[in-house]
């Protein structure tokens, strides 16, 4: 057994657990592990808010699949990095924050930048750790990782005391380890897949609901196969977007609040709906109620307490649903189940899918916000990755954005944190350097973690930030065209800053682009470039995002452009 | 209903906490809870009563078990368990005869008087919360001073 420091031994186990970087900044609470960057293979990326570096963490593991690592001091570092927290727990994203305390014997006595980040953050991690002893350490570590990326995802805290950094004991590295209480993989009950097939064949307008479990278990080539041996369409949650290829023939996309039209549609007249990975969250279905009356829902879900949370099922299949299609897919083979022939279900979803593509106003302009989002799905390749923020420009993605491979589409969904996209963009590029990154913007969430522009240009992380900016806070802008009377309160940004000169500032390209051959040009310049490129495209600020399910209301109900 | 929540814990720091705060958060209410160590001291057990419809209880029984910290969460029968709370109930003595009248009704529900004084008695009653409840009914005459309630212990019965 090897005697080191606390701090020593929390990098050691993180460079077993295969940690490559760590998204951090630097305090009084922390400094004797930032000291063992000197000493270790660990990159350290410095940012300007720990906020940004919860949420590169973030992104870095829902693109990796493997958590994504922040540092923050005590105090108000560690602070900062709550709402990455509960982010990253809206959308079961694995990862892990390694906090610095004030050291043990101080606890609990206000001491300088003491916070009690363990209670505060208790509801939005998956589990927390504060080890008291060094020798402690290594074992929460390992646990950490564990908990972290297995089951249902989530984040994990790692709060360790200044104390238990600096001294020593000898360390053991356990490899194996127990926790009574976690079960996070349940064997899927062939049974209740059974009677999902049964239910599925047995329906006159099935449909399947992909959500963001799909994509965290990497369900694609499965679902795939279940909805082409079928003839199933797919709809997804706005989590689930791209976890079928959104060019294939049977998809129709996401429903939801600002969900594809046909999506919504066929949502509503389905009585049958294979739920994979999903919560039914409200933003999805609108009215849990008016949802589940017409509907038979089987309900494929990683986490036994999404089952009938939000919903009553008519079969639970509990398990990865990975593991649980892979399943339905052999017992399909088995039966020899194979549609090929139209039903006439299938051939209402392809006219309906054939509707609104056709009739589906959309904005006059030249830079609409639907031209300007297939332009860049032109330019960009398909392997491209796409963040985004929250609001208007967010839902046009959802709308206007097709994502052709699976999983290359990523959002703060659940949590719906402003500021999110840029920063998970740089976590997203150092998981993938070799494919385009992008953060598909708008002005009002760009601007709450804008200087994460630093971390891209001096870490030297070339992602692309293509900002649809209406110099407003759209959404709310939008909710208060629609439902308050026009009355605007709060949502002009002036036209402040200028986000070409502010990408200079920070050494970064910023190009503007007023008309589709602009924009042509500055995507091209972007993909080409090897520094970060900031995109600023002025649109219309009257500009709706439509179709729009107003909250309260059923999938049926939409607002529709007039 | 009323629901008997008995919960296996491991008996570490925080972990109250952890489950009063998954109550609030999930806006659910906790009725009475009560904690101690079993007789393995790595283990805790808490037994938690709620109110709820059915769908309720069967997702906060789902939530508790994802916890982490939870070795074993159990729906309780009511019907198939010995549950009991003990209560400390200080009353009021007017007269020379309500000492004996107390003294009374604490026999019939099995229970014991403790720190006689001139002018007050305490009361020690053992049983269900409907028992209890008419226990206080019947000492309501009598003025109550003070009330102390654990929270009910509660274990399955063997076969049931």
């Amino acid at each position: 057994m090897e005697t080191m420091t606390g701090a020593k031994a929390l990098m050691t186990a993180m460079e077993k657990e295969g940690v490559k970087q760590v998204f951090g900044l630097p305090g009084g609470a922390n400094l004797p592990m930032y000291d063992e960057f000197a000493r270790c293979n660990i990159r350290h990326i410095l940012v300007r808010h720990e906020q940004s570096a919860s949420h590169m963490a973030d992104g870095f593991g829902r693109v990796s699949r493997k958590p994504g690592v922040c540092f923050a001091t005590s105090g108000p570092g560690a602070t900062n990095i709550l709402t990455g927290l509960a982010t990253a727990q809206a959308d079961s994203s694995p990862m892990i924050a390694v906090t610095g305390q004030v050291p043990v014997a101080m606890i609990g006595r206000d001491a300088f930048q003491e916070s009690d980040i363990i209670g505060m953050a208790n509801p939005v991690v998956k589990y927390a750790f504060q080890p008291r002893l060094p020798q402690d350490v290594p074992e929460a570590v390992r646990k950490g990782f564990y908990i972290a990326q297995t089951g249902r995802p989530g984040p994990v805290l790692i709060d360790v005391p200044k104390d238990v950094q600096q001294n020593e004991s000898p360390m053991e590295f356990p490899n194996e380890f127990k926790i009574q209480g976690y079960h996070p993989w349940t064997d899927p009950d062939i049974a209740s897949i059974e009677k999902a097939i049964d239910m599925l064949l047995n329906s006159e307008k099935p449909i399947i609901l992909a959500g963001g479990g799909t994509i965290i278990s990497s369900a694609f080539a499965e679902l795939q196969s279940i909805a082409e041996t079928l003839m199933l369409p797919v709809v997804t949650t706005f989590k689930g977007k791209g976890s079928f290829p959104e060019n294939h023939p049977l998809s129709l996309g996401p429903i939801g609040m600002h969900g594809h039209a046909e999506a919504n549609r066929m949502m509503a007249e389905a009585d049958c709906v294979l739920a994979i990975g999903t919560r039914f969250s409200d933003r999805s279905v609108g009215t849990f109620e008016a949802f589940e009356k017409r509907l038979k829902i089987i309900h494929m879900d990683v986490d036994p307490a999404e089952i009938g949370k939000n919903q009553t099922t008519s079969v639970a299949v509990v398990g990865d649903v990975r593991a649980s299609l892979r399943v339905m897919v052999k017992l399909l083979l088995q039966r020899a189940v194979k549609k090929t022939e139209d039903s006439l279900w299938i051939k209402h979803v392809r006219e309906t899918k054939e509707y609104w593509k056709e009739n589906l106003k959309l904005h006059p302009g030249e830079m609409g916000a639907a031209k300007i989002l297939r332009k860049l799905r032109e330019l960009l390749p398909k392997e491209s990755i796409v963040t985004t923020e929250v609001g208007q420009h967010q839902m046009w993605a959802s709308l206007f954005y097709d994502v052709i491979q699976p999983g290359t589409f990523f959002s703060s969904t659940g949590l719906g944190t402003m500021g999110w996209g840029f920063p998970a963009s740089i976590g997203a590029k150092v998981a993938r350097p070799e494919v385009p990154v992008v953060d598909i913007a708008g002005d009002g969430s760009f601007s709450m973690t804008e200087n994460s522009l630093a971390t891209a240009v001096l870490e030297d992380i070339p992602v692309i930030v293509f900002v649809l900016n209406n110099s407003s806070l759209g959404m709310v802008a939008q909710w208060q065209r629609t439902f308050y009377n026009r009355r605007m309160i709060g949502v002009d940004q002036g036209g402040c800053p200028d986000y070409v000169k502010l990408a200079e500032s920070y050494g970064a390209q910023g190009i503007r682009a007023q008309s589709m051959d602009e924009l042509d040009k500055a995507i091209k310049s972007a993909l080409s470039s090897d520094v970060a490129t900031v995109i600023d495209i002025p649109i219309d600020p009257e500009e709706d995002v439509l179709p729009f399910v107003a909250p309260g209301t059923s999938l049926s109900d939409m607002i529709l452009p007039s | 209903m009323w629901a008997i929540l008995s919960v296996l814990v491991e008996n570490k720091p925080g972990i109250l906490f952890k489950v009063t705060h998954l109550f609030r958060s999930r806006n659910f209410n906790i009725d009475s809870i009560s904690v101690g160590t079993t007789d393995d001291p790595n283990y805790s057990r808490m037994t938690i009563t709620t109110y709820g419809d059915e769908k309720q209880v069967e997702q906060i029984v789902k939530q508790l078990d994802k916890m982490i910290d939870t070795v074993e969460v159990k729906h309780l029968d009511e019907y198939k368990t010995v549950f009991r709370e003990l209560c400390l109930f200080k009353l009021k003595l007017s007269n020379a005869n309500d000492s004996m009248e107390v003294n009374k009704l604490a026999n019939a529900f099995g229970g014991k008087v403790h720190d006689v004084k001139k002018d007050s008695i305490m009361v020690e009653i053992t049983a269900t919360p409907d028992q209890i409840k008419a226990f206080e009914e019947l000492a309501k005459p009598f003025g109550i001073l003070d009330v102390a309630r654990t929270g009910i212990a509660a274990l399955q019965r063997s076969g049931a």
